[in-house]
């Protein structure tokens, strides 16, 4: 630690600190445009000024360190003045040059209202310009869907060319030109190609890189603000949701250290627009043929006479965007009625039962930054989850040695590709393979085991070599309270399914044996809970029932319509992939006649005779934690080694490897829910990419 | 200086000549394999020396060579004026327009150049000739210069350059060098300042003792 006076206080910072780190640890407040906590410095936009004692002009406090100051004559500790006029004239020349190019049309800038630029010129701007000259005129610049560009309000300060860089990792942006000619370009102003983008919009200052699809939508005082998680992948990003008047307008990260520290994914920020579109407002029945619409109290009952006189020819399948509050009413209800059929996992995922530690991501999210081996089975965690991918990618910056068995793809870092199938594994388990003295090396070594691996016909036996993979280079339990079994899922509902135990009980059918029975004959009923991602049972073989909040697949198919409310209207507990329970708030009303989906439950079960014993939110969590203590740690993620008498050998079951390719079941990262499926902005960002597919990033 | 783009028309391709393959390749062994990226600026001098201007497609070719992404090889072609981004004529003319050339006669060059060859950068009808005005070249004591093929013309008037450009147009080669017949950049005329000869025949000098020397010891007397 190392002294400094900072303003006359006296403060001891770590001697790494930056002048800038210092002030702030001070509680000073130092201006700034270029310097970005999670970006490298660049110390160009010269804002940060501040007076050191001793030195001939002012400093720029970002790219200065405090072990670089010089002591006073009798070894004082260095003195920094961020108060004195001197700072005071410095930041508002620099203000003064900003603005000599900058133009003056706030009143038709989106970022009017949130623009650092603009709360800073109130701070150092002076009344007054004191040049003639014209201002600069730069030609606007195509950067894809997302990102519309004025790039006459571009200050320079080469944030988003370092975030394209270092962070998403497609060197795609760069300052062509020189001087004041000096511009920000992809190359030949092509389509930007990171899932990420969109943070780049966050990150600039000014109104250069505003949100295309949001352009002229909102000022942001007029946006009530919710925060609240996201549900498009299994991260559980935190998130603001941005709304007017009913209306989702738009989503903003919120920082969350251990998950998506601020950044978020393109479609959780912009598939918003389909919770406009689409959307199922009234309950409809199929009648000769053909959806109708009908009431509440018909469509109910209706639902009522398909699933009462079945007794336990009836089933269940949650979908990825169930809640668990939905589920656990869904589970209780079909309990009532005596049904073992209930499934929460529609693409056939082989995990379920046993202790939780087998289908979590163990060591964290946060627990990447720590791991120095990481091997990524059957997952491509850019299109899966392109926050955590951005993590997996620091950790390859900072040294960790990465391999994939699967399908190879652009991780955006370099990964060792040690096979397409499972055989990988085997050899690595007979040590044939060279990657097996790094598991063996690492400190933390981590697994990383995908749905492309656990939705398999032989997924049971992938398992089985992934646990025995564990087991035999001791990836948990090698070091204390290091597990680095993980498993990546790409539905936000799974691991609150499981966690709830919504598989099939005893002697009950999974979803793929359930839509085979509707087509049989031998179930009458099937209740989808958003179920649009699966092949559903042939027209005209017993009653479909839909609960969901899209015209998707599953409502095409269904004879019964039961209109829900999305993740952005409800007050619901999802759980990550970590294993993390959080809490959705509502930041808008159900459109139309839609109910919250464990109300429509609640109200159905009235009409068969079973009434659930909850009449309100309350009281269901209530239910939900007295019967599963797991939900009632909110926001904390377990981290857990697994439980005593737990063989992580013994997970999944022997069998034979097949030899095709380990592929993610992701096929197109914008359109995987049927709100991203709704959206019109999603749809546009597809198209583009197949247009123009990723090209390998030269590293 | 001005915004610089690439030019609107490319060609199809770029291929390294087998001969400055090999000058890439020496220059790519200066380097430790992992910093090969700092041949860029070296690469891409090749390439304007071979084709006379950097093209897009050579542009990707040096981005391949050196594993660099293509944008961070544009941003140093667009950066450095001297790297140009269109077709120039066989002999490219830059004209001096900096401060001392332009109180010595630079602007009267540029008109000759608008007359003769016209705008900056167009490529007269028979591909021979360009021009464009660049800032200093560093030779301010023989202003006006302007470098025809990277050698310097000193020394000039309208007349002689156009003189030049005539015998360039003819297919001539143009001898380098000062206009007026100036030794290096020695003053115009011959030298003004010290020109008497009786600085360099020994006359004015004076003899001296210089401090701290050791005092000649006197001579032991002849035995």
């Amino acid at each position: 630690m190392t002294k400094i006076i900072v303003d006359g206080t006296e403060i001891d910072v770590p001697p790494e600190y930056t002048l800038l780190q210092a002030c702030e640890a001070a509680g000073a407040e130092i201006p700034r445009f270029c310097y970005h906590e999670r970006l490298s410095i660049a110390g160009n936009c010269r804002m940060c000024l501040v007076e050191v004692k001793g030195a001939p002009k002012p400093v720029a406090s970002c790219a200065q360190q405090v072990r670089d100051q010089r002591p006073g004559p009798n070894g004082e500790p260095p003195v920094v003045n961020t108060r004195s006029p001197l700072v005071r004239r410095a930041r508002e020349g620099v203000m003064e040059f900003l603005l000599i190019n900058h133009p003056l049309d706030c009143p038709v800038c989106d970022q009017g209202g949130e623009c650092d630029l603009q709360d800073q010129a109130i701070g150092y701007g002076r009344a007054g310009s004191r040049f003639d000259e014209n201002k600069r005129a730069v030609e606007d610049k195509f950067m894809g869907p997302l990102i519309k560009t004025v790039m006459n309000r571009c200050i320079q300060c080469t944030r988003c060319v370092r975030f394209a860089t270092e962070i998403a990792g497609v060197p795609e942006l760069g300052a062509s030109g020189r001087g004041e000619d000096m511009e920000i370009t992809t190359y030949l102003e092509g389509a930007l190609t990171s899932e990420l983008q969109g943070n780049m919009v966050d990150l600039c200052p000014v109104g250069a890189l505003t949100s295309k699809p949001y352009a002229f939508n909102a000022r942001p005082w007029e946006l009530r603000r919710t925060e609240t998680i996201d549900v498009m992948d299994a991260l559980g990003s935190n998130i603001r949701v941005d709304a007017r008047q009913g209306e989702v307008l738009r989503v903003l990260p919120r920082v969350q250290e251990e998950i998506n520290e601020e950044w978020i994914s393109d479609k959780t920020r912009h598939a918003v627009d389909g919770l406009r579109r689409q959307r199922l407002d009234r309950p409809y029945v199929r009648v000769d043929g053909r959806l109708r619409e009908a009431s509440w109290g018909e469509a109910l009952s209706m639902a009522a006479d398909a699933l009462r006189p079945c007794g336990g020819a009836v089933g269940a399948i949650a979908g990825d965007l169930a809640c668990v509050e939905s589920m656990k009413a869904t589970l209780d209800l079909f309990t009532a009625l005596g049904s073992p059929n209930v499934d929460g996992r529609p693409d056939g995922l082989v995990l379920g039962g046993g202790p939780r530690e087998s289908w979590l991501f163990n060591a964290g999210i946060a627990g990447i930054d720590e791991a120095d081996a990481i091997l990524l089975v059957g997952t491509n965690p850019r299109i899966e989850a392109p926050v955590l991918n951005a993590r997996l990618r620091r950790a390859w910056l900072r040294g960790a040695e990465i391999a994939s068995v699967g399908a190879a793809a652009d991780l955006t870092y370099r990964v060792t590709q040690l096979g397409e199938d499972g055989g990988a594994l085997e050899r690595l388990l007979a040590g044939e393979e060279d990657w097996a003295t790094r598991l063996e090396g690492a400190r933390r070594p981590m697994v990383i085991v995908g749905q492309g691996a656990l939705i398999r016909p032989d997924s049971a036996a992938l398992l089985r070599a992934v646990g025995q993979l564990c087991a035999r280079f001791g990836i948990s339990g090698r070091e204390a309270g290091w597990n680095g079994y993980c498993v990546l899922h790409t539905a936000a509902a799974r691991v609150g399914a499981l966690d709830l135990g919504f598989v099939p009980g005893p002697g009950g059918l999974d979803a793929a044996a359930m839509v085979r029975a509707m087509d049989a004959g031998s179930l009458s009923a099937l209740w989808l809970l958003g179920v649009d991602e699966i092949d559903l049972p042939a027209p005209g073989r017993g009653t479909v029932i839909y609960v969901g909040t899209h015209g998707d697949r599953g409502a095409h198919r269904a004879d019964i319509v039961l209109p829900a409310a999305a993740y952005t209207e409800k007050a619901a507990i999802f759980v990550n992939t970590e294993g993390r329970v959080q809490m959705t708030q509502r930041a808008a009303f159900p459109k139309g006649a839609a109910r919250e989906d464990w109300a429509i439950v609640r109200a159905l079960s009235e009409r068969l005779g079973h009434r659930l014993p909850y009449d309100s939110h309350a009281q269901l969590h209530q239910r939900l934690l007295a019967d599963h203590p797991v939900f009632a740690s909110l926001d904390h993620a377990p981290r857990r080694d697994f439980p005593a008498g737990f063989d992580v050998a013994s997970l999944g079951a022997a069998g034979t490897l097949s030899s095709a390719a380990l592929v993610s079941p992701v096929r197109d990262f914008y359109l995987t829910n049927p709100i991203a499926r709704a959206s019109v902005v999603m749809a546009e960002c597809a198209a583009s990419r197949r247009a123009a597919p990723v090209l390998m990033a030269a590293e | 200086m001005s915004v610089r783009r690439l030019a609107l028309n490319q060609p199809e391709g770029f291929a390294f000549s087998p001969a400055s393959l090999e000058t890439a390749n020496w220059w790519l062994q200066k380097y430790p394999a992992d910093r090969r990226q700092s041949a860029v600026i070296p690469l891409l001098w090749l390439v304007q020396k071979l084709e006379g201007w950097v093209s897009e497609p050579a542009i990707r070719v040096v981005a391949e060579m050196l594993g660099m992404p293509r944008i961070r090889v544009y941003e140093v072609a667009t950066f450095y004026t001297m790297f140009h981004l269109q077709p120039v004529g066989r002999h490219h003319l830059q004209v001096c327009g900096t401060t001392p050339c332009m109180l010595r006669g630079a602007n009267d060059l540029k008109a000759v150049c608008r007359r003769r060859i016209g705008a900056p950068f167009a490529v007269s009808a028979d591909g021979l000739l360009s021009w464009e005005e660049v800032e200093c070249l560093g030779a301010c004591a023989n202003a006006p210069v302007v470098a025809i093929r990277d050698l310097y013309h000193e020394d000039l008037t309208p007349q002689t350059f156009e003189a030049r450009i005539d015998a360039l147009l003819r297919g001539e080669d143009v001898q380098p060098g000062s206009a007026i017949g100036r030794q290096k950049s020695a003053p115009e005329g011959g030298p003004a300042t010290l020109v008497d000869p009786a600085l360099y025949d020994g006359s004015l000098a004076v003899p001296v003792t210089l401090p701290n020397r050791p005092q000649p010891q006197p001579q032991p007397a002849e035995a």
